[in-house]
């Protein structure tokens, strides 16, 4: 036999060799399929309802819901803050809603922010590996595995919805859980809608935990199904969303 | 030809071991970051973007303007440039080398960066940034070699080599319009949703980097017999006239929008830059700084007799660079984050850290022009004698 004739049969038998646990894996990663509880929608959206929030002064029931039930960490330093749901004050959220004459305490207003999981989402068309991206039924999913941590994301978001780990996480997650992944350093993360758990059949945390407290402000479901609480209420009332005019198009809707 | 570089002066081995001091410093600074972070920087949630970023940008400039040499001799065969050209191609190919180090420091997650390439995302501007950016960067180092062995065995250029030359006139171009498409596709950031980015980009890359180019030739021709020529520099002392006339220009453009439509998110931006925002001003006497050291640069230019004495053009060259190093440099990036969409106002200054990781950039950068330099002269030298 040639050398090189028995080098291209030793290097096939080496690519079948190799070759066999790969396929083995691939057919078991074939077979995720949906959960049968899953909740299939066809538009996930939510309603935040600013006046039953407000009635809880100081509440932070849905951030800590949140930011525990995913392994958020709690920064030292403000600048390193990663943040899925948190509070700004009013006149941030929708500065063309505050007048001159609008008092401080109305300004200052605490108002809840999440990823609004627009239709057109400016992170997704810039990111350069498709780590982020729009999933068919609304929402906008993040891979931290693929995610290379150039930022463009988080420079192209208006609503600031984006976070990035300046730093290693790991340290500073105050009560770990082990159901849900932790991140690396050098990755951006941000709100999922809780895409875990409507794989289960279950809603998002931050909406539990404000339902948890008696308060209801968060209402989260299918727009594509007309009798979805959220459906009623897109219809029902005038809403309000962040930034219409930059053509995202928010599925987070203000009672206002 | 590489052996050229392997024989040298005290001088030249003086400088090469300083450099290479700096890239060490720098690598070593880096391998800290790698292990902590970008947190070791001084970016933050508001402002993600900062040195490194601006660095980029003002490379990608640097790098775009060797078609300011390379257009005239190539394809108007303007005969003066024949000695510069070699050198205005050696710039760019460090200063684009430089682009891409700068932004792979950047990345969060450098063992991934392959995934720009394992997953080609043509919707985002930052895909075909890294294919421009990396295709100048081989032109370059394909018509350099092609024109450079050419001329030392003192043949013309090869034929092949035309058709790629002229290809990389256009491409010079793309490198800036792209790298400002990076910003001005942002509807979150009006600073830089500006259709004239691009335009602005390119005036001021054909004024700084024909200015490092003159300051580079002249230097040149002190430490070694090669000479670029008078005409040369004179005319390259014109290019960079109207580069910079230009970009004030459009400067000023930018600046009667924002004031006198009085679109105040575009206001903002602006204050920051030149006043400050609720007290934070960090930026605004390095402002102040680019513009009177762009006022400086502009008297001395385009007063002919006052351009044609080449140590004044050196102060208007060193003025150019030092102006538009500010402007591209420092504040063009930073701004667009001040204030945040969220109307935060957190300021950004490089930690010490972060400088010196670029720093050990720059001096890669630099430590490759010295060698592809140090090359092209000591052929011109046995060439001449």
């Amino acid at each position: 036999m040639k050398r090189r004739s028995f080098l291209k049969i030793a290097g096939l038998g080496l690519v079948g060799a190799c070759g066999v646990p790969v396929a083995q894996a691939m057919a078991r990663a074939g077979s995720t399929a949906p959960a049968p509880n899953a909740s299939n929608g066809k538009r996930w959206a939510m309603v935040i309802d600013e006046k039953k929030c407000l009635t809880k002064s100081g509440c932070q029931a849905c951030v800590l819901a949140c930011h525990k039930g995913h392994n958020v960490p709690t920064m030292s330093e403000s600048r390193h803050d990663v943040k899925w749901i948190w509070k700004e004050q009013f006149v941030n959220v929708f500065p063309e809603r505050v007048t001159p004459y609008t008092p401080a305490a109305m300004k200052e207003r605490p108002t809840l922010v999440v990823c609004n999981h627009c239709d057109n989402p400016p992170c997704v068309r810039v990111c350069p590996t498709q780590a982020t991206w729009k999933r068919p039924d609304g929402l906008v999913a993040m891979d931290e595995h693929r995610c290379i941590g150039c930022r463009y994301c988080v420079t192209a978001c208006p609503y600031g919805a984006r976070s990035f780990n300046w730093e290693d996480p790991r340290p500073h997650i105050v009560g770990e859980l082990t159901d849900y992944p932790t991140r690396t350093k050098g990755v951006v993360e941000k709100c999922t809608f809780c895409a875990e758990r409507l794989a289960v059949g279950k809603r998002p945390l931050c909406v539990e935990a404000c339902e948890g407290i008696g308060c209801g402000a968060l209402v989260f479901g299918d727009l594509g199904d007309p009798n979805s609480a959220v459906s009623a209420l897109v219809r029902g009332s005038e809403l309000g969303r962040r930034k219409p005019e930059l053509g995202t198009s928010p599925h987070v809707f203000y009672i206002l | 030809m590489l052996e050229k570089a392997l024989t040298g002066s005290r001088g030249y081995w003086t400088l090469l071991a300083a450099l290479f001091a700096l890239v060490v410093v720098g690598l070593v600074t880096y391998l800290q970051q790698f292990a902590q972070g970008l947190g070791l920087t001084g970016l933050s949630r508001d402002v993600p973007w900062g040195l490194y970023i601006s660095q980029f940008t003002f490379l990608v400039g640097v790098a775009a303007s060797a078609v300011m040499v390379v257009l005239p001799y190539y394809v108007h065969h303007y005969k003066a440039f024949g000695k510069l050209a070699i050198l205005g191609e050696f710039l760019a190919i460090p200063a684009c080398f430089m682009c891409v180090l700068f932004i792979f420091v950047d990345m969060g997650q450098p063992r991934r960066v392959i995934n720009i390439i394992l997953h080609p995302t043509p919707h985002s501007v930052m895909f075909w940034d890294m294919i421009v950016l990396n295709g100048y960067l081989l032109l370059n180092v394909v018509i350099s070699r092609a024109t450079f062995r050419a001329e030392r065995a003192g043949r013309p250029p090869p034929g092949w080599v035309k058709p790629i030359i002229y290809l990389s006139v256009p491409w010079a171009v793309s490198i800036h319009t792209v790298t400002a498409f990076l910003y001005c596709g942002l509807a979150a950031r009006p600073f830089w949703l500006t259709a004239i980015l691009a335009p602005r980009f390119l005036a001021s890359a054909f004024a700084s980097g024909p200015s490092l180019l003159i300051l580079l030739a002249l230097l040149v021709r002190r430490v070694t017999k090669f000479d670029a020529g008078k005409e040369a520099i004179a005319k390259l002392g014109e290019i960079v006239a109207y580069g910079m006339s230009v970009n004030i220009f459009f400067v000023g453009l930018e600046i009667f929008t924002a004031f006198y439509s009085g679109r105040p998110e575009e206001i903002e931006h602006f204050t920051y830059l030149y006043a400050g925002l609720h007290g934070h001003h960090v930026l605004a006497p390095w402002m102040w700084a680019s513009l009177a050291l762009s006022a400086l640069a502009l008297v001395l230019l385009l007063v002919p007799s006052l351009r044609r004495n080449e140590s004044v053009l050196v102060v208007a060259c060193l003025a150019v660079v030092g102006a538009l190093w500010i402007d591209k440099g420092l504040g063009m990036v930073v701004t667009g984050f001040v204030p945040s969409p969220l109307g935060h106002v957190t300021e950004y200054w490089p930690t010490g850290r972060e400088m010196l990781i670029a720093l050990g950039i720059y001096a890669l950068g630099g430590l490759v022009l010295t060698v592809l330099y140090k090359i092209a002269t000591t052929v011109r030298e046995e060439l001449e004698a």
